[in-house]
């Protein structure tokens, strides 16, 4: 179970190139990646945080809940975009609809794609903007329901493997390993 | 039997288990079998470093294929690396793929080039096999019946450890082209079509299959241009049904089997279409006889239109969702609406990528700039796939042809189609490109693409601005 702020992001196809652009993806390593997230919105040509983008209200600062319109992580499949998600603090994303690998990308990593309607995002958006110091929400993998503290409730559906995965931290390669045997008969099978 | 599609019959043979981790219900994950795993320098370190740092090593090298192509320089090959930062990426890949046994085609190789074009090239990408990637348009290979994924990095790693992937069955959906198009549209013009019809959510969760006479008639060159951008529409992939174009093609590559060898695989290759009666989930018809050629206004490759039509105006949007992107698109692209696309000015043009950077989208695209020049303050460059492709466009003289009208002609990468080298978009530069992806930024911070064939942007780049390629032909006389 989570409970934090949320950061609105109103747009919809957002896609890996927004979240992570290319040039930061020359690095070898999985960490160091948040302080280049959304870089090419987040600040202006000459580097400092640009105050029209929505991470950089200051309601959102600190937000560890992000919000978004339709097809949120379209296009590359590169995991530095969850990875930089992950590393700027995020720990769950909401949108009515999420890009196929992106979706298993942050299921890797331990950062929760929560897929709610369309007309519950939308409330959400509604409500994180009147909101006028913050907006909370609890999101709550045990139970897949998401709400707030003013009778917002909405329940999300994810797959029991995924949530499984999450719920118990557990290393997906080894798990495929106890299949060993049955990897093994059908290599040989084959050939 | 039940009857099945091409996507059954290459699923079912690949699954190891479906009685995976435990979890039974019929809609979660099995574990499929990978025949072919391809591997570049971008989404491959944090993997071989995960498999390190747990002790584990590479389960089957020899069905794992390497090569540097996102962050290599298309400049003088005889010169060291200049951005220190990438040339750590590709010593880590080599370092990686010697350590592990893993065959690499690294700058220096004959077979260098883009993943998505060396491995049908090289003829390891086989009809009814099941290939995965670290990159998106790993649907490429699908133009030849294999079922081909994009993975993550985690997943990359889990297939160097396992052979395998986790998958949950997609949907199918039946994408048929009828009718014969016209002069000057071809493979790009249908699978911008299509994206702009499904929209770039439309194929989530499907796997799409690709029939009709439109897609019959195509080369396998054309049949990879459409699979390749079947992730554009959210398809987790794309497939067409091998047949004798597919099997002419694999004939003398390198890889492929020789003799009775051959003989076998083909005769399995032939079974691997859908049959007659069976049942996708969802299907879609285009005539596309009725098509035109495709640009991209927008910035995103849903966002297409004819080139014979204007900019639309955010009340044609689909959605309200939409209607937002819409508006954020005309303003960063600089677009009125109403304004005629065909006449736009363009500053760059680009003629490459792992979606028409191949040898017959480079003599498509020199069919067109024959003869004539690059019109002045337009920089325009060809990039071919790969070294196998350059070879052989300078073999039939193309390299000629681009350098006299003007073009640059250089060396292969995916270069500006993601601009992670220095083949990048000025701040407000308009470039007509015949790659995928028409994001904000994704040819350079502020720049601005328009997606569209390669002899619409040779088009483009002999008229400065964006042109129906139909009238630059027939103009020849
Ligand atoms: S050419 Fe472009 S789309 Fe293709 S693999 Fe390279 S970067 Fe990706």
């Amino acid at each position: 179970m989570h409970t934090g702020r949320v950061a609105a992001l109103p747009r919809a196809n957002v896609d890996t190139d927004q979240i992570i652009p290319k040039q930061f993806l020359k690095r070898i390593e999985r960490t160091g990646f948040g302080p280049s997230l959304f870089f090419d919105w987040r600040y202006l040509a000459d580097g400092s945080p640009d105050p029209a983008f929505e991470l950089n209200r200051p309601d959102a600062r600190g937000a560890s809940i992000l919000l978004a319109g339709h097809n949120f992580g379209c296009g590359s499949s590169r995991e530095h975009a969850p990875w930089a998600l992950a590393d700027y603090g995020f720990r769950a994303i909401i949108a009515p609809s999420f890009a196929d690998i992106f979706h298993g990308n942050c299921c890797q990593n331990g950062l929760l794609p929560v897929t709610l309607s369309e007309k519950a995002v939308q409330q959400l958006f509604h409500r994180a903007e009147s909101a006028t110091d913050g907006y909370e929400l609890t999101v709550d993998l045990m139970t897949t329901i998401v709400r707030d503290a003013r009778g917002f409730e909405s329940a999300f559906a994810i797959d029991a493997y995924r949530r499984d995965m999450l719920l118990q931290g557990l290393d997906e390669i080894g798990r495929t390993l106890r299949h060993e045997p049955e990897i093994a008969a059908f290599e040989s099978a084959r050939s | 039997m039940e009857p099945r599609t091409l996507f059954d019959k290459v699923w079912e043979a690949h699954v190891v288990t479906n009685r995976f981790a435990g979890v039974r219900d019929d809609g979660g994950p099995v574990l499929l079998y990978v025949d072919l795993h391809l591997v570049h320098e971008v989404t491959s370190p944090q993997a071989f470093e995960g498999l390190r740092l747990a002790g584990r090593g590479v389960r089957r090298p020899d069905l794992t294929l390497a090569t540097v192509d996102h962050n290599v320089s298309t400049g003088d090959r005889g010169l060291p690396v200049a951005d220190q930062v990438a040339a750590l990426q590709l010593a880590t890949l080599a370092s990686n793929a010697r350590e592990a046994g893993i065959e690499l085609h690294d700058l220096d190789s004959p077979d260098q080039g883009i993943v998505h074009v060396i491995g049908p090239e090289l003829g390891a990408t086989r009809p009814g096999s099941v290939i995965v990637c670290g990159d998106s348009h790993t649907s490429t290979h699908g133009a030849f019946g294999a079922l081909a994924v994009g993975i993550g990095t985690s997943e990359v790693e889990h297939v160097l450890a396992t052979q395998c992937i986790v998958q949950s069955r997609p949907r199918t959906m039946e994408v048929r082209f009828t009718g014969t198009p016209q002069a000057g549209v071809g493979a790009k013009d249908l699978i911008l079509a299509l994206i702009r019809r499904l929209g770039t959510a439309g194929g989530s969760g499907y796997v799409l299959e690709y029939t009709g006479d439109a897609i019959r008639a195509l080369s396998m060159e054309g049949r990879m241009t459409v699979c390749n951008m079947s992730i554009e529409a959210g398809a987790r992939a794309g497939m067409i049904a091998p047949d004798e174009t597919t099997f002419e093609f694999l004939a003398s590559r390198p890889r492929s089997p020789r003799g009775e060898a051959w003989d076998r695989a083909v005769e399995a290759w032939r079974m691997l279409a859908s049959d007659p009666d069976a049942r996708y989930d969802h299907a879609v018809v285009i005539d596309s006889a009725a098509l035109g050629p495709q640009v991209t206004w927008g910035t995103n490759p849903g966002m297409t239109a004819e080139i014979t039509e204007r900019v639309p105006h955010p009340s044609d949007a689909p959605s309200d969702a939409e209607r937002q992107s819409y508006h954020r698109a005309l303003e960063y692209m600089d677009l009125r609406p109403g304004t005629p696309l065909e006449g736009l000015r363009v500053d760059r043009v680009f003629l490459g990528s792992c979606t028409n950077g191949r040898l017959s989208d480079l003599r498509e695209a020199a069919g067109v700039a024959r003869g004539r020049r690059v019109a002045s303050g337009v920089r325009a460059m060809v990039v071919p796939g790969s070294q196998r492709v350059k070879a052989a466009a300078e073999a039939e003289g193309l390299d000629r042809v681009f350098l006299e009208a003007g073009f640059e002609w250089r060396n292969p990468g995916c270069s500006m189609c993601l601009g992670m080298n220095e083949d990048i978009l000025a701040p407000g530069e308009r470039c007509a490109s015949t790659s995928n992806r028409n994001f904000e930024g994704r040819q350079g911070r502020g720049g601005r693409t328009h997606l569209m064939s390669p002899a619409m942007a040779a088009a483009a780049a002999i008229e400065g601005c964006l042109v129906d390629v139909r009238g630059v032909v027939r103009g020849r006389g």
